[in-house]
């Protein structure tokens, strides 16, 4: 039926395959390539090495406080704004959508100025005797930063696109509240809320920027992950930085495969 | 009149209103709002003519030109990457097509510090790319095309993934119109299809580009990061910090943040037209 002529069809998709294959595909083939370079036996070492194996419990730990806080975020905001009218909505939608836009290492500088010992609350912090900076909650603070929209944008659209018929019926037949989310509005909303998780888990634990600022990058303590392969990579061991670096992609491409099975259960 | 009202009012309004905005407000003050704050509040202290005298700093305009000329190459590859990519996923049927459709979203889920150690790694002078650009006197490490790189690799979802739900919708029978009337394939492209995806694609570009400014994990590695040559702002601003210049930090972010504001605002009266647009020729 297509009148255009075939040739300049498959040219076309030939031009995309190719420029994908090597900007896309050798990257994360070579990541692998270099971390099995000298070997299993290297590889695993690499991997075991304390300072790693403490960065991916690190970043493990983070995401593990992050997701299930955004995931209760992402809810109760798309409940207020998908369930309910009220003035100013739409300026709240924008303001949940604003870490999106912002760079990380932004985010990053905002908490130094707010946190650090010259931070406003510094002095404050320090007679309390609490560290948030170049420690674990400075960390996760960012990270929960910039994940912030990552659930919220997935459960919101679909919620609003279900309207509150159904929890409506739910509520003139008694049931309170809570039953109405539990047996109502999760049911319709969970494969999109098991997607946002994902694509928030795979933020969490690849962030760089914002953590570098606010990690102090103490080898072995507020390592995370991704900044324990600029250390590595720092100092010319770049066999073991595309180890740890294997490990996050590895993570990646289970997100990628998550998505594409739940893209096609969202309907 | 609000006797009329009210009751029908009451009886639309689900539970649990004030909890969830409630803890939505809380999360956003606490999160996002307060600590954009400080960086304002600091601003405001270091003064018009402090700031200024940062910003206009020779080394701190030498990367704001490293960033916007880099983000510039890496948006203007992606304008024409994404466009072809998001063209062959919906006009095209071949072989790994959803491969292809997923692979759009790697540079989304692969953490960028990994994207930067990968690219840096291929394209300097022993890595698979490298070999073959470094003999012909193409050095990609250590330069704003190297920084360009990386800024066009992190931000390639955005063109494809904006453009390709337009093209779906566009039906190929207006195409097929021109056609017939004597357009050649290029002439119905140009005058019929490109018209219809433009603000969607002009969208695109716009978040690609913003992302691009605002990168900073993919790019310390593959940057070199000499100052006035391939310094990026952000990463001034990060070296700032490590001096505790909070002053120098803070104003190089608000700079960074006002063109994120600013581009975030171009984004969504794009978008908004985009929207119209789109019911307009469905």
């Amino acid at each position: 039926m297509t009148p255009r002529p075939r040739r300049s069809g498959r040219l076309l998709v030939t031009l995309a395959v190719v420029m994908t294959l090597l900007i896309v595909v050798a990257p994360l083939v070579y990541i692998f390539a270099r971390a099995f370079s000298e070997g299993w036996r290297v590889y695993a070492d690499n991997i075991l090495h304390p300072d790693t194996l403490h960065a991916i419990w690190l970043t493990s730990l983070v995401a593990l406080i992050v997701v299930p806080v955004n995931i209760a975020f992402g809810i109760a905001a798309a409940w207020a704004v998908a369930k309910h009218r009220f003035w100013g909505r739409g300026i709240l939608v924008t303001m949940i959508e604003i870490p999106f836009s912002i760079s990380p290492i932004i985010a990053g500088i905002c908490y130094l100025l707010l946190y650090g010992r010259q931070g406003l609350l510094g002095p404050w912090l320090r007679e309390v005797d609490l560290q948030v900076m170049f420690a674990l909650p400075g960390i996760v603070l960012v990270t929960m930063f910039v994940t912030a929209p990552f659930v919220a944008r997935e459960v919101l659209p679909l919620m609003q696109a279900q309207g509150t018929d159904q929890e409506q019926a739910a509520v003139t037949l008694g049931a309170s509240g809570w039953q109405v989310f539990r047996r109502v509005t999760l049911p319709n909303i969970k494969w999109a809320l098991l997607y946002g998780a994902v694509l928030c888990t795979a933020r969490a634990v690849g962030e760089f920027g914002g953590v570098s600022v606010v990690s102090g990058n103490i080898r072995g303590q507020t390592n995370t992950l991704p900044l324990h392969i600029e250390l590595l990579f720092n100092d010319l061991n770049a066999v073991g930085a595309f180890a740890a670096a294997s490990t996050l992609t590895l993570l990646a491409l289970v997100a990628l495969v998550l998505k594409a099975v739940l893209e096609g259960r969202r309907g | 009149m609000t006797t009329a009202t009210a009751p029908i009012r009451a009886k639309r309004v689900l539970p649990g209103f004030t909890l969830s905005l409630g803890t939505t407000l809380l999360y956003l003050v606490l999160i996002v709002l307060i600590p954009i704050a400080a960086l304002i509040l600091k601003g405001a202290q270091i003064g018009p003519a402090g700031f200024w005298a940062i910003v206009s700093s020779d080394r701190a305009l030498a990367a704001f030109r490293v960033t916007l000329t880099a983000a510039a190459i890496a948006t203007a590859f992606n304008a024409v990457y994404g466009l072809l990519m998001a063209w062959v996923l919906v006009r095209h049927d071949f072989p790994g097509k959803r491969i292809l459709d997923a692979l759009m979203d790697v540079p989304f889920a692969l953490p960028t510090a990994v994207a930067g150690l990968s690219l840096t790694a291929l394209f300097s002078a022993n890595g698979w790319f490298g070999q073959v650009l470094h003999p012909m006197g193409v050095p990609v490490v250590y330069t704003v095309l190297g920084i360009a790189l990386a800024m066009a690799f992190t931000s390639i979802p955005f063109v494809v993934r904006t453009v390709q739900p337009v093209l779906e919708d566009l039906d190929p029978a207006l195409e097929q119109a021109a056609e017939t009337l004597g357009a050649t394939p290029w002439q119905s492209f140009t005058r019929v299809v490109f018209p219809a995806i433009l603000p969607a694609w002009l969208a695109g570009c716009t978040t690609a580009f913003a992302r691009s400014l605002g990168e900073f994990g993919a790019i310390v590695f593959i940057a070199g990061n000499l100052p006035g040559q391939t310094e990026i702002a952000a990463l001034l601003a990060f070296i700032r910090l490590e001096e505790f210049d909070y002053n120098g930090a803070a104003a190089i972010a608000l700079v960074l943040l006002g063109f994120a504001l600013v581009l975030l605002v171009v984004s969504n009266i794009l978008q908004s037209w985009a929207a119209r647009h789109r019911g307009a020729t469905r």
